[in-house]
């Protein structure tokens, strides 16, 4: 039963996001979720319980949207509905704004006995969405180094997760990411609990990069590394206190990355082996492919479901989507922090075809306001990749002598702080019939997709 | 001109090196490559020894579990041979908690009191969880022009009689959000909350640290001006951040 207040809530919230639509700002999603929320602070609590199969959960520095969007593939391919939020609409106000547009007249979503929740929950807002949302699964990636003046460091992150997952009740299930030391850590103590991780000692990079996160354990010694996978992420061992990485049963073995366009590897669940071919590119979607398909299995999905939808993958808002500009191929790789750019980068390495770049760095609250990150990333392994770049966004200047300092050769980059310009720049030097690779930050990928999509007719070059 | 040549040490690569830090040491091998200067750089771990012949030593900040294990290092391996190199006139930077970890102590967010190496006469304490972080972009002024980057701490520095500071706050919080300053020098080494990393795009300051390297081992500065086009430009775009 929907009680009259949350009623009240769900139609003034669909009302304040049709006139924030109607006004043209935006899809209005936030601002709905935000009346609503102001009217009742149990509205997410109270829609969410009528979802018929529950909800699950996918917090984590890097890989939440490309998570979700496979793990609602998967849902879909079970022959459920998933309920799933919009990229970027990550906060309560977002997934209230997603719950009140599903509710119908009586509050009631419609299909609501076939509904399963899949909500990307920003890091910081995990204690709350565990509350309000009471999930069934909770997906976390990995926990990277990010946005340091708004998240703070990854230890009172971890912290904060830690103490939330105290107090959520013990039956929910953890999904977390065995080869991260810190997010291994949260399942220590708890029963239900499903570790995924790589299992391909090919992938070794033999030391650990320089933007790495918890080099240190709680007991105060460094962690030992036997491998290294990227990052911090890897088979690690503390000889201080004895922890070590958990096996993990979900794994990807025998994995090849190709040209970074597409993964082929052998997944291994309990329900068997499979081999998958993803058009996804970069080992990061690697991890992305096995928290889903962790996710998968301890919400009860067939493993048949979880194939269907990783070989069939597409690309989610902004993370490789492809569109074709002037008879050029434009490839969109969002990048927000260290780890996250750092696997960018090697995967463009990866296509020697990739002719120019358009590396977009702002600086605004969703970005992060301090843009020192960019030195912690290894631009120096593109260095001389591409045939010509330019250095964009509110800090271009700062970018620009970020990729100097990189001995990326000065004459093949020009620095264009407006992104419609810098977009028009960097594909005037792309040659007719090639590629362009752009690398935004989060409100600069906002601002260079919605001039890619008007300029590509909205049309994937994938779907062509 | 002669052959030249530099040592520079970092300290603790691995644990004290969140916030870009470790463009300052790119950007003084580069700087010096560029005038002929070799720069051999090493790298300093916990429980090394300080090396006794460095011009020049750098130390970035960290997460609070890596800043205890320096501050151990620092009282019970380092910090008595880098007072002496210090007064001995080594050149120093230190960056935000390595600026913290290299006054006398560190009051943290519950209370808990670090010891610090005592290179300069100050102090910092955190006033506890409700107090605000001190989170921007950051202008002062230094030798009549400007140093530029980012600011991101909960404790509050304050000087002793023998520190000066380094730089007066034009936009930013600074050393406490209320002194107007930031930052501390004691002889040739330099303390400072400045991130960014604060070299790369300071190139000024770059220079006075080499020039005062080269001075100590040399007794003369000289060095070739560079092109700096790109470095005033991020200069530039900081200081329209902070606005």
């Amino acid at each position: 039963m929907t009680s009259a207040r949350t009623l009240a809530a769900v139609w003034s919230a669909k009302a304040a996001a049709g006139a924030s639509r109607a006004l043209g700002r935006g899809g209005g999603t936030a601002v709905g979720g935000l009346v609503g929320l102001s009217l009742q602070p149990a509205l997410v609590r109270d829609l969410a319980g009528g979802l018929g199969h529950g909800s699950v959960l996918i917090s984590g520095t890097n890989g939440k949207t490309t998570t979700a969007s496979l793990v609602s593939a998967t849902v879909e391919a079970a022959g459920l509905q998933p309920l799933a939020n919009a990229s970027g609409s990550n906060l309560m106000r977002g997934i209230a704004a997603t719950l009140t547009a599903a509710a119908g007249p009586t509050g009631r979503a419609a299909a609501a006995d076939r509904r399963l929740g899949v909500f990307e929950v920003d890091e910081a807002t995990l204690p709350y969405a565990l509350r309000d949302l009471r999930p069934r699964v909770v997906v976390l990636t990995n926990l990277f180094r990010d946005q340091l003046d708004r998240y703070g460091e990854v230890e009172s992150l971890t912290r904060l997760w830690r103490e939330s997952l105290e107090a959520a009740p013990p039956d929910l299930a953890l999904v977390l990411n065995a080869d991260d030391p810190t997010v291994a850590s949260l399942g220590e103590g708890r029963d239900n609990v499903l570790y995924f991780g790589l299992a391909d000692a090919a992938l070794d990079r033999g030391s650990l990069d320089h933007a790495s996160d918890a080099v240190t354990c709680g007991c105060g010694t460094p962690y030992t590394f036997s491998r290294v996978y990227f990052s911090q992420l890897g088979i690690w061992h503390c000889d201080g206190c004895g922890r070590a990485r958990p096996e993990p049963s979900v794994t990807a073995t025998n994995v090849a990355v190709g040209d970074g366009h597409s993964l082929r590897f052998q997944l291994v669940t309990p329900d068997g082996g499979e081999q998958i071919e993803m058009a996804l590119g970069g080992l990061y979607n690697v991890y992305n492919a096995l928290a889903a398909a962790a996710a998968a299995h301890a919400l009860g999905l067939p493993a048949a479901a979880t194939t269907a939808a990783l070989q069939s993958a597409a690309a989610a808002f902004g993370r490789q989507e492809s569109f074709a500009v002037d008879g050029k191929r434009v490839d969109l790789f969002l990048a927000k922090n260290p780890a996250g750019l750092n696997q960018v980068l090697a995967t463009l390495c990866l296509d020697p075809g990739r002719d120019a770049a358009l590396i977009i760095l702002n600086d605004g609250i969703a970005d992060g306001r301090d843009v020192s990150w960019i030195w912690d990333a290894d631009f120096e392994v593109a260095a001389g990749q591409f045939g010509a770049t330019v250095a964009a966004g509110r800090r271009a200047a700062d970018l620009a002598l970020r990729l100097k300092y990189a001995e990326w050769p000065e004459p093949s980059f020009g620095v264009e702080p407006a992104v419609p310009a810098a977009l028009d720049a960097a594909l005037a030097r792309t040659p007719a019939g090639g590629s362009l690779s752009i690398v935004p930050t989060y409100t600069a990928m906002l601002e260079v997709r919605a001039l890619l999509a008007k300029r590509a007719g909205r049309a994937p070059f994938w779907q062509q | 001109m002669t052959e030249r040549a530099l040592r520079l040490g970092y300290l603790y690569p691995t644990l004290m090196s969140i916030y870009g830090d470790r463009g300052n040491v790119t950007c003084l091998r580069r700087r010096c490559r560029l005038r002929g200067i070799e720069l051999a750089v090493t790298h300093i771990e916990v429980d090394e020894p300080l090396p006794t012949d460095l011009d020049l030593l750098l130390m970035g900040g960290a997460q609070d579990r890596e800043q205890r294990l320096v501050a151990r290092d620092l009282a019970e391996v380092k910090g008595e041979a880098l007072r002496a190199a210090v007064a001995d006139g080594l050149v120093f930077l230190a960056v935000c908690g390595g600026y913290q970890l290299a006054g006398r102590y560190y009051r943290g967010l519950n209370g808990e009191e670090l010891a610090g190496a005592g290179v300069f006469d100050l102090h910092t304490v955190h006033p506890g969880p409700g107090a605000r972080r001190l989170i921007g972009n950051l202008v002062a002024e230094w030798e009549g022009g400007s140093i530029v980057g980012f600011e991101n701490h909960g404790g509050r520095t304050q000087l002793g009689p023998d520190a000066a500071p380094l730089a007066r706050v034009v936009r930013g919080f600074g050393n406490d959000g209320a002194s107007g300053f930031e930052g501390a020098r004691f002889r040739n080494a330099f303390g400072t909350y400045l991130h960014g990393p604060l070299l790369p795009k300071n190139p000024a300051f770059a220079d006075r640290l080499i020039g005062l390297a080269l001075e100590r081992r040399y007794g003369s500065a000289e060095l070739a001006p560079l092109d700096d086009r790109l470095e005033a430009a991020a200069h530039a775009a900081a200081m329209r951040a902070s606005r």
